[in-house]
């Protein structure tokens, strides 16, 4: 590690840090497999133990249908629901409880807003911008709004670099601009977008500002009051909680103006043989039964999270990036994607070795147990753009350390070597 | 978790860096093309048949991951002398084998080095890998005129699910 320390540009308490893991222990999964190096988390988080015994607790003490119960229970289990509704409303910075909605994932949460803010607002000759970065998640159901209703899908682009330019958002987001829908962290090339840099052009071009925060959320601190936005979209499986619970936050006064996504029971106020009257938000956007239990233990992940202060994640996943990024410079066969400064990359490393398809370059790594992704990260318009059709990524999260990434720089040398007939 | 090792084999890796069928089949009777779109895996088989109907010689082209590329260099060597028949009862075997339902013991008389990978089956993803060259193999003696895609029908790459 002193080798790395040095390349990497990290300091001796930097790489010290490393060598102790004071988090594993608290994940039930790592723990059990002490010799597996994951640095897949930007496709799923490991869970804490609080996280899945919260799961449990909920189905053990509380567990009924919340919100039309009339008995304690159900009382019970509509407080679990609104405790974590009030920690993740705290979690971003939101100005009430009451802007939080519970969808499935990242991804309903912005079909969601593509259905109705989108196809409220947009007129044939109307434009969105989305980036080159984002996700298909962020991306598809735009494509879909304007195919409804004849409005145009533009792109912003970053440098060679991944930096967005004053010139080019100013470009781009022009008066015809309706709705600005983007990434806050790109989860292929790890960097950060400059969100409020984007929102404020959006906003004087009178656009809505739409994020996605399924990579942010669980990496960076977020204000979604300070990045001036309108609706804000994450997953709780990216953020320490379970699989199945996503987040939408919006502006009080628009989510109150917006119509619903899905209808049924849960978000009605009263329904006639005619007609309905819609609950007021958040309900009115929670069509059916909740994951209650998953919800709540979301809520525990956030606060495990924020136990943890995103100046230990930080700081830590930073050292992580620097020490991946350091490590594949060294190998002339990597060809690694992205900034090239370490320290921009929060984590994610997109990489290639040179003439291996990265689905045998994740074969072969997980035959030693080092867990990473390769494919194109849904994300395809982005890799077209880079001028591949696949990549390998290791991406790292605070509780990951420097044995992970030593583990995962021995695989990829072991890689070279088989297929170059060095083992 | 099975080994990957156990499927880069030195017989496999060989097949891959010093492939003996990776040409373009100047005199080929027939050809098809087999994609795994969300790999990128894009191979072309190429197949000469002898005036007696049989397989005289099959080369393959295209680009790939290494597992792609070596089953489909194995299995030029092995369709040479075949009837047709006989060819695409071969391709159902090897799927047999990359899917789990014969084992590598029963399917070596058969397939010869190609059974080496069997321990395929143990990652599902990538069973399409090792498919491509063979149902392309079978769709192009079939008869089929479009592309052949060993991802229909199976889950797409999920990616960040989100």
């Amino acid at each position: 590690m002193a080798d790395l320390c040095r390349a990497s540009g990290l300091t001796a308490s930097e790489a010290e840090n490393l060598e102790v893991n004071p988090y594993k222990a608290d994940f039930p999964l790592l723990a059990a497999h002490p010799d597996l190096a994951y640095l897949d988390n930007a496709a799923t988080a490991q869970r804490p133990a609080a996280v899945l015994e919260a799961a449990r607790r909920f189905y053990e003490t509380m567990n009924a249908n919340p919100l039309r119960g009339l008995y304690s229970l159900s009382v019970e289990a509509t407080a679990a629901m609104e405790e974590a509704r009030a920690t993740i409303a705290r979690f971003i910075g939101a100005a009430s409880p009451r802007e939080i909605i519970f969808t499935r994932n990242a991804s309903e949460s912005l079909n969601l807003v593509a259905r109705t803010l989108g196809e409220r607002m947009l007129r044939e000759g109307d434009e969105v911008v989305i980036s080159i970065l984002e996700h298909h998640s962020n991306l598809i159901p735009w494509q879909e709004a304007c195919k409804r209703t004849g409005a145009t899908l533009r792109w912003l682009y970053p440098d060679q670099e991944g930096f967005f330019s004053q010139e080019e958002i100013e470009a781009t987001i022009t008066p015809a601009t309706k709705i600005v829908a983007i990434t806050q962290l790109s989860n292929v090339l790890g960097m950060e977008v400059p969100v409020a840099a984007i929102a404020r052009r959006a906003r004087e071009m009178g656009a809505y500002v739409v994020v996605d925060g399924a990579q942010s959320a669980p990496h960076l601190p977020v204000d979604v009051r300070a990045l001036d936005c309108d609706l804000f979209a994450f997953s709780a499986h990216k953020a320490l909680g379970p699989f199945g619970v996503g987040v939408l936050w919006g502006r009080l006064e628009l989510l109150d103006a917006l119509p619903p996504f899905l209808t049924g029971g849960e978000m009605i106020d009263s329904v006639s043989q005619e007609g309905a009257v819609w609950a007021p938000v958040p309900q009115k956007f929670e069509a059916g039964t909740q994951d209650a239990a998953g919800i709540y233990a979301a809520g525990v992940g956030i606060k495990y999270l924020e136990e943890v202060g995103f100046e230990a994640v930080e700081a830590r996943e930073s050292a992580l990036g620097r020490a991946l990024m350091a490590g594949l410079a060294e190998r002339p066969f990597v060809e690694v994607y992205g900034p090239e400064d370490g320290a921009a990359h929060h984590g994610v490393v997109s990489f290639n070795v040179k003439g291996i398809h990265p689905h045998d370059v994740s074969s072969i790594l997980d035959g030693q147990d080092v867990a990473i992704r390769a494919g194109h990260h849904c994300a395809q318009p982005l890799l077209t753009w880079l001028g591949t059709s696949a990549t390998c990524r290791a991406s790292a999260a605070f509780y990951n350390d420097a044995r992970d990434v030593e583990r995962f720089l021995e695989a990829i040398d072991t890689v070279w070597s088989l297929f170059h007939g060095l083992a | 978790m099975a080994s990957p090792n156990q499927l880069y084999t030195p017989a496999l890796l060989e097949h891959v860096q010093h492939p003996d069928w990776n040409f373009e089949l100047e005199d080929a009777t027939c050809s098809h093309e087999g994609v795994n779109p969300s790999c990128g895996d894009d191979l072309t088989i190429h197949a000469r048949l002898a005036d007696d109907g049989t397989i005289a010689e099959v080369s393959w082209t295209g680009e790939g991951c290494a597992v792609s590329k070596g089953s489909a260099d194995m299995m030029a060597d092995l369709m040479v002398g075949l009837t047709p028949t006989e060819a695409k009862t071969l391709c159902a075997t090897f799927g047999e084998l990359v899917r789990g339902e014969l084992s590598a013991e029963d399917a070596e008389e058969a397939l010869d080095e190609a059974a080496c990978l069997a321990s395929i089956a143990h990652m599902p993803a990538r069973v399409k890998c090792a498919e491509l060259a063979w149902r392309t193999m079978d769709e192009m003696l079939a008869g089929a005129t479009e592309p052949s895609s060993t991802e229909d029908g199976l889950v797409p790459d999920a990616g960040d699910a989100r």
